[in-house]
């Protein structure tokens, strides 16, 4: 402390600026392509191709019609949206009551088991993108299939064909596992005593405890979900089946790219999960790092 | 319950009570847990094995087969045929080039720019937490969306050939160029990659206990020697995690791929992953496909064992 006081002035209070300078202006680097995709959308089409300014001349609200109609978005959205849903419903319960069973109901093996379940997270999306695709399409009873799952097309070019590889995290039961680890058993064995079941036990006791958990799952799967695009790609072949990510990039495969459309777009698409993020920044940034801290 | 517990509740009387299993109605209530365990792992269970370990069973048997959905016939078997001739497939040998280049050239600047970024914002200070969720928002956009707004960047009139322009240079085919191509995907994912690591470090770096840097300086220690003698050590299992885990996924990549360059020019970006896809989606090759794909596992695993290693090696 000394030493610093014994400092000139200037070069204290120069040293205690550059951090924040430094960061913002990494920061301002680092969210410049999203400040051009806000102007880029509102400028009118002519004027992005010829060098856009950064602050459109005359802002128009044109490119947002155009994204609609162009890439029919409104359908894809609502495809999005039915898939997602059903994502994050599914991930709250299945693999976070796994996940509390794993840590306070164990059984027989429920350690080797665990450990298999949550190794399948290490598997590259491409080992299980063909067979899933090739059990999507001879899937029983499904698109024309009889039982044997031959015959139709199946579960492909359908909303259903995308939830397919999305309903159980493998990362929210080893997320689940960890958290519910950290609680107290003693207030199970209360509760056992006083002869609740098992299934009250957990709705009653440990999940309401279980918010920040909830939450972590939830945005996590509402991101999976919303934000995949290889699967869809492959599972989709029509308006059927689009979602918003594959929407947008079917602007730019056209010969002629129109870039303030594709930025509304973009904009339109990203915006569901900013908002989420932004008002949720706690699960989601703590969230990872805890993850992360644990692993 | 724990024992002791019953003790300090109800004085020394209630220790008396004998714990533990007694014949007759009270072995059951002991036993219900673990039924319900087995109940709760259930579905997910299920699930797991249906369609995650179910298709890797399934993908490791197309890989020994030839087999196209479109024709009549269900797989042939074909022995080790698909994996020999991935050998002395030149595209596939280029794929593989392409990705291993594609993590090696990404991996050490988002690694070290994060860890710069990391230390910089390790101390509280007004703003912190509007500077990290800046930083975050590239992690949180989707893939594609962010490769769309630099599809702009680089494109003939974008930002990167603007600024060019202003200092007088000329302007560059950035997305259309062979030798350029992979580095521009390259350069947009160390963009896309630096937050997360930032806050994996920067948590890591909060780990780190305080009196050692204390003890440190006391010793003698400069800025150069505390970083090199706390810090590293310190943040070693998380940097180890986040080396792991940015090799895993842009060994995979696809989407900026496929939005960028769709493979090209000349093939110069097609990943592994790109390359899979082609094949099974395009040429309906099923059986090699899945081939390939497990090669890229064996690739990934390999590559993450390195790190790993790496990480856990020279303690100092």
């Amino acid at each position: 402390m000394t030493t610093l006081l014994s400092r000139p002035p200037l070069r204290r209070r120069a040293r205690r600026w550059t951090r924040p300078i430094v960061l913002t202006v990494v920061a301002a680097l680092v969210l410049m392509p999203f400040i051009w995709m806000i102007s880029l959308a509102f400028t009118p089409e002519g004027q992005t191709v010829a060098g856009a300014n950064l602050i459109p001349e005359n802002p128009t609200l044109e490119n947002f019609s155009v994204a609609f109609q162009a890439a029919n978005l409104g359908r894809a959205f609502l495809n999005s949206t039915f898939v997602t849903v059903i994502t994050v419903a599914t991930n709250c319960v299945v693999p976070v009551i796994a996940g509390y069973a794993f840590a306070h109901l164990p059984f027989r093996g429920s350690k080797v088991l665990f450990y298999v379940l949550i190794s399948t997270a290490a598997i590259p999306v491409s080992v299980t993108l063909v067979p899933l695709f090739l059990m999507a399409k001879n899937f029983p009873l499904a698109g024309g299939n009889d039982i044997l799952g031959n015959g139709g097309s199946g579960l492909l070019d359908t909303v259903g064909g995308l939830l397919l590889p999305y309903l159980v995290g493998t990362l929210n039961i080893f997320l689940s596992r960890q958290y519910f680890a950290g609680m107290n058993r003693d207030f199970a064995e209360a509760a056992r005593i006083d002869g609740a079941s098992e299934l009250r036990i957990f709705t009653r006791v440990y999940l309401p405890m279980a918010r920040p958990l909830i939450a972590l799952v939830a945005v996590f799967s509402f991101t999976g979900a919303w934000d995949d695009f290889l699967w869809p790609l492959v599972v989709s072949t029509s308006e059927n089946s689009t979602t918003v990510q594959l929407a947008i990039t079917t602007f730019a495969s056209t010969g002629n790219v129109k870039y303030g459309a594709l930025m509304a777009a973009t904009i339109i698409v990203s915006l569901p999960v900013l908002l989420v993020f932004l008002f949720n920044q706690r699960s989601f940034i703590s969230g990872l790092s805890d993850g992360g801290v644990k692993g | 319950m724990a024992p002791d517990t019953t003790a300090v509740a109800g004085g020394g009387r209630a220790a008396t009570v004998p714990p533990g299993p007694r014949p007759g109605p009270s072995r059951r209530p002991l036993r219900r847990p673990a039924f319900y365990g087995m109940l709760f792992v259930l579905p997910a269970t299920f699930y797991v094995l249906v369609f995650q370990l179910g298709p890797v069973l399934y993908g490791l048997v197309l890989s020994f087969s030839e087999y196209s959905p479109l024709s009549r016939t269900g797989p042939q078997f074909v022995g080790l045929e698909n994996y020999r001739s991935l050998l002395d497939d030149p595209e596939f040998g280029r794929a593989l080039a392409v990705t291993g280049r594609y993590v090696l050239q990404v991996l050490p600047f988002t690694v070290a720019i994060a860890l710069c970024l990391a230390l910089l914002s390790n101390r509280a200070f007004r703003g912190i937490g509007l500077f990290r969720t800046a930083m975050y928002v590239p992690h949180v956009v989707s893939l594609t969306a962010v490769s769309m707004i630099w599809l702009w960047i680089y494109s003939d009139q974008g930002l990167v050939n603007e600024i060019l322009g202003f200092f007088g240079l000329s302007d560059q085919r950035w997305l259309t160029t062979e030798s350029a191509a992979l580095n521009a995907a390259s350069a947009m994912r160390v963009w896309k990659a630096l937050g997360s690591n930032m806050v994996l470090l920067l948590a890591g770096l909060q780990t780190i206990p305080r009196d050692l840097y204390e003890a440190a300086r006391v010793d003698g220690a400069n800025v150069w020697q505390q970083f090199r003698y706390v810090t590293l050590p310190g943040l070693r299992p998380m940097l180890t995690y986040v080396v792991a885990m940015d090799i895993i996924f842009l060994a995979q990549g696809f989407t900026e791929i496929f939005v960028l360059t769709q493979g090209g020019p000349y093939g110069s970006t097609t990943t592994v992953n790109y390359l899979i896809y082609t094949e099974a989606f395009q040429y309906n090759q099923m059986g090699s496909a899945s081939a390939m794909a497990f090669v890229l596992f064996a690739f990934i695993a390999a590559l993450s064992i390195i790190a790993i290693r790496g990480g856990r090696g020279r303690r100092t």
